[in-house]
């Protein structure tokens, strides 16, 4: 979060910036720096600047294994630093409170303009932090804390977490849409709404370390508090690493078959997009999406099993040859059966080539027996297999690959895919396939004349 | 701790329950509908008719009937063993036993005491036996990592290590704790005995030792004021003092964990001792806050303070997730070279399976078991960019240089995995034997490599049948290849796993 600010070579962010780290300068001016105890700031800003680098090196050795995944690292950066922050907001009187974040943030590196991303950095978490200080102090918050009104003291600390989350979220929000030109509702999504419940846990956080604070076991024990946390940030380290890890071993898995069939290099990527953008615009659950994404990763995974003289092959098939092609999804369906979490997504994969009139392959399935998955895979695959080429036919334009879709929509596919992914092609384009050498020696045919006996073997 | 927890050679437990599937018995579509041949086109769409076809699926080319390995090789006479592998009897019967008894001990103990002296503040006990009762209820299984139940344990923590509660003093013992504790434990193994499995006793017995153990540092000093007149009842004295009290009885949990598992003593004690960084020091922290916390604010502190407990549980599990994720496409990608026809059914998941045990037999830490496993099950991998089947797909009937070619183009692809380095490493080195032509030993062969080599020789051999008396005319053969080919003591490891296998 408190890298957001990538983009502030943008004049429109250097603006934005410049405004934000003022309204800091004054908030601190006007709550009164002097008012806190001195020694706490130290100390607290002390801890916040020792788990920002813990975190900072632990996100560093996950992502140098992982290749950096800058949504997770902001999130993971959260997870050290936000208590203490919110103890701060507790502890301290706004004024104060709002110097904490300082000193983490000026110390720690930052990219080339330097100065301006550090003093960015500086301005968005002291503004948070005064604000959640400010909204506690207003609720009454440090008298119930000082006498200990359990559960009363829970209100205030909600409110100063949500707070917190709010000021510092729309504040990111801001040189995101400024700086980038991101889109709005995106980047509201992103920041605001997905860090709101960690952001209730982290505020509780805070309020315990403050109650230890102020006990009579000070600081020592407040430290024990953080212990959780840091482990908790090393486990979200090693979950990135494994994650990735994962994501390379899927791709691994495809390119196993792009190595024997070269014609469809990078084309389970694009059919993968392409299912994407159908499910998007059919506003399907989040998870389901990405179900779907690796459905259309892995759905002709099963051509592993097929004999690569026939996948290469450039004249017509035999009906033997046929039969073995056919049973390339069946074959993928055997292939990932022991992959858990993939769940409907197997079924996308064994009945990608079904027909909507029953004359598909391996079950023949008719209409709305045909998974879901199945009929978003089979119209994806279809369009991705007509704008690309093939040794049989060159790549065909876009328009043309809609206007067939069309025709054989009802018959062969879902026309409610169909739809869906003309409209989505129409708003967002669509890159086909990079013609490569020797793609001219392929034949400029029209679509529609081997139609229907490969229709459903191009893919 | 059962000793199927123990390991994180757990990979092929998705897959192990089924036997290998026969290439005629593929699976069908899940569906009920009847494989309809569809009109208008040539081919029928039944798979299973289909997958006999004549030009349909590549099947594994016959493997020869009768299969040796080639003659012995010149090679040096005297066996070596494996460097710093240190080969322990495993001895966890007894070892448990001893916990066990001494639990039980504890806790009949306890409850005379008890009945004697009577039982203090019953509502504290009550939130506190409660607390740890859910906390054991919500136990998940976390593949691969030791403490199941962290809420149970660090609220069994807090209150053996409870002083004042909202500032007034409690006068509960150690017998009590033993007993409030071990009650929650028993709690949360009721669904297990509800649903017929196997409970964890090995985890009561370690909970009860091991909270008595710190309620013995901590109780008796509390409840008659030496702390008091140390100075260490409030304040930084006595924080510091509760949080070595968790200390200690952590050393104490993992020296018990140790005992309970049936691993070698040294490696389940390096093993716990890792376990323990993890996850373990957050509850040992949350433990101590919750009973610091609760002098300050009372009951409150309980659900309070577990949440940054929760939190990285949360984490903890996510990762197991993936990892479990990760395992199972590893596995499906080692299932490629059978679905391409390159190798047998079952190839790949039972050379891992057995390279594991024998891992294990000879003591490697889980780590390097997790290496062995992803090592044994992709090892075949660079037969994929062969033009035709090998005959049986047995690699270990091939020339040296062919072996090592098809070595290393299978690490190239698993290179690309994401994997840890180390596995493609060791499906390189499995294709070299463990001495070199003029007889000298090779010393930086990882062992991993020497058992990937053996036992996949050996399910090369004996896939085709598995009595007895193939499996030792096959080890035959492997002793016969010991001068050079193969490690002498991962061949007489995987002589002693098959015999507990079959026996």
């Amino acid at each position: 979060m408190a890298e957001a600010g990538g983009q502030l070579l943008a004049r429109g962010g250097r603006v934005y910036a410049g405004a934000v780290i003022v309204g800091a300068l004054v908030c601190v001016v006007a709550g009164g720096v002097g008012a806190g105890p001195w020694s706490r700031v130290a100390v607290l800003a002390a801890l916040h600047l020792g788990c920002d680098w813990l975190v900072r090196r632990q996100t560093r050795v996950g992502a140098a294994a992982a290749g950096a995944v800058a949504a997770g690292e902001a999130s993971a950066r959260w997870a050290a630093f936000f208590p203490v922050l919110l103890a701060a907001a507790t502890l301290l009187r706004p004024g104060s409170a709002a110097l904490v974040p300082v000193l983490g943030a000026v110390l720690a590196p930052a990219a080339p303009p330097r100065a301006l991303r550090r003093a960015w950095n500086a301005a968005q978490l002291a503004l948070g932090t005064f604000a959640a200080s400010a909204v506690f102090h207003g609720l009454d918050g440090p008298a119930q804390l000082a006498r200990h009104q359990f559960p009363a003291v829970l209100g205030p600390t909600v409110v100063a977490a949500l707070v917190f989350c709010v000021v510092s979220g729309v504040l990111a929000a801001g040189i995101r849409i400024t700086a980038e030109r991101a889109d709005p509702r995106t980047v509201w999504h992103g920041v605001l709404l997905r860090s709101l419940v960690p952001c209730l846990g982290y505020g509780l956080i805070g309020l315990m370390m403050a109650v230890l604070w102020q006990g009579r076991y000070g600081v020592f024990s407040a430290v024990l508090v953080l212990l959780p946390l840091t482990v908790s940030s090393w486990v979200f380290a090693q979950f990135q690493r494994e994650e990735a890890a994962h994501q390379a071993t899927v791709s691994a898995l495809v390119q196993a078959v792009e190595i024997k069939d070269e014609y469809t290099r990078g084309h389970s990527e694009r059919v993968s997009r392409a299912s994407v953008l159908i499910a998007r615009e059919l506003r399907m659950a989040e998870e389901r999406v990405a179900s779907l994404r690796i459905a259309g990763v892995l759905h002709d995974i099963g051509k592993l099993g097929v004999p690569t003289r026939l996948l290469r092959k450039n004249g017509p098939l035999t009906d033997d040859e046929h039969e073995a092609v056919q049973l390339h999804p069946t074959f993928g369906h055997e292939m990932v059966r022991g992959i858990g979490f993939l769940g409907e997504a197997r079924q996308g994969i064994l009945h990608h080539h079904e027909r909507l009139d029953g004359r598909g392959y391996p079950s023949g399935l008719a209409g709305d027996q045909i998974p879901e998955f199945a009929r978003v895979i089979a119209v994806a695959d279809a369009f991705d297999s007509m704008t690309s080429t093939r040794s049989y036919r060159r790549g065909r334009p876009v328009e043309e690959a809609v206007t067939e879709l069309e025709r054989c929509a009802g018959s062969q596919f879902d026309p409610t895919m169909v739809a869906a992914l003309i409209r989505a092609v129409r708003r967002h384009g669509w890159r086909p396939a990079q013609p490569r050498p020797g793609d001219e020696a392929a034949p400029d045919l029209p679509l529609g004349i081997r139609e229907p006996s490969r229709a459903g073997v191009v893919g | 701790m059962t000793p199927e927890d123990s390991a994180g050679c757990r990979a092929t437990t998705p897959q192990s329950a089924q036997p290998p599937l026969p290439p005629q018995q593929r699976p069908q579509p899940e569906t009920d509908q009847p494989p309809v041949p569809a009109q208008g086109e040539p081919a029928s769409a039944a798979p299973a008719e289909a997958t006999a076809g004549p030009s349909g699926r590549r099947e594994p080319a016959p493997r020869p009937r009768e299969r040796h390995l080639p003659g012995p090789r010149p090679g040096a006479g005297s066996t070596t063993t494996l460097a710093g592998q240190p080969r322990e009897a495993p001895g966890g019967r007894w070892r448990g036993g001893v916990v066990h008894v001494g639990a039980t001990l504890l806790v009949v103990g306890s409850l005379a005491w008890v009945s004697v002296f009577g039982f203090v503040e019953p509502w504290i006990a009550f939130a506190f036996g409660l607390f740890v009762a859910v906390g054991e209820l919500a136990r998940t299984p976390l593949p691969g990592e030791r403490e199941q139940a962290p809420l149970g344990a660090a609220g069994a923590l807090a209150y053996a290590l409870l002083g004042s509660l909202a500032g007034a003093r409690t006068h509960h013992g150690v017998a009590q704790v033993v007993l409030v504790c071990t009650l929650g434990a028993l709690i949360g193994a009721v669904p297990c005995l509800v649903r017929r499995r196997r409970a964890n006793w090995g985890s009561v017995s370690r909970r009860t030792l091991s909270v008595g153990f710190a309620a013995l540092l901590f109780q008796p000093l509390y409840n008659s004021g030496a702390l008091l007149r140390c100075g260490l009842e409030h304040g930084p004295g006595s924080a510091a003092y509760v949080a070595v009290c968790a200390l200690l009885s952590a050393v104490v949990d993992v020296s018990l964990a140790a005992l309970l598992s049936d691993a070698p003593l040294r490696r389940a004690l390096r093993d716990e001792a890792t376990a323990l960084l993890r996850i373990g020091s957050a509850v040992a922290a949350t433990g101590v806050v919750i009973a610091i916390a609760a002098g300050e604010i009372g009951l409150w502190a309980l659900p309070l303070f577990s949440v940054p407990l929760l939190l990285t549980f949360a984490g903890f599990r996510r990762y197991a997730a993936i990892r479990a994720t990760q395992r199972q496409t590893i596995a499906s990608l080692a299932r490629a070279t059978e679905v391409a026809g390159y190798t047998l059914p079952g190839h790949a998941r039972r050379v891992a399976e057995l390279a594991c045990r024998v891992g294990r037999e000879l003591g490697l830490p889980d780590q390097e078991l997790l290496l062995l496993e992803y090592a044994a099950l992709m090892h075949d991998i660079g037969q994929l960019s062969l033009v035709d089947p090998i005959p049986g797909g047995a690699t270990a009937l091939l020339e040296d240089a062919e072996q090592r070619r098809i070595g290393r183009l299978g690490s190239e692809v698993i290179r690309r995995t994401g994997v840890p380095p180390q596995v493609a490493e060791i499906v390189v080195r499995a294709a070299e034997p463990y001495r070199r032509a003029d007889g000298r030993v090779v010393l930086d062969l990882p062992v991993a490599a020497r058992i990937v080599r053996v036992v996949n020789a050996y399910d090369d051999l004996a896939c085709d049948d598995p009595g007895p008396a193939r499996r030792e005319e096959v080890l035959t053969q492997l002793r016969a290849g010991t001068e050079r080919d193969y490690e002498p003591v991962v061949v007489e490891a995987l002589a002693r796993v098959c015999q507990r296998i079959s026996g």
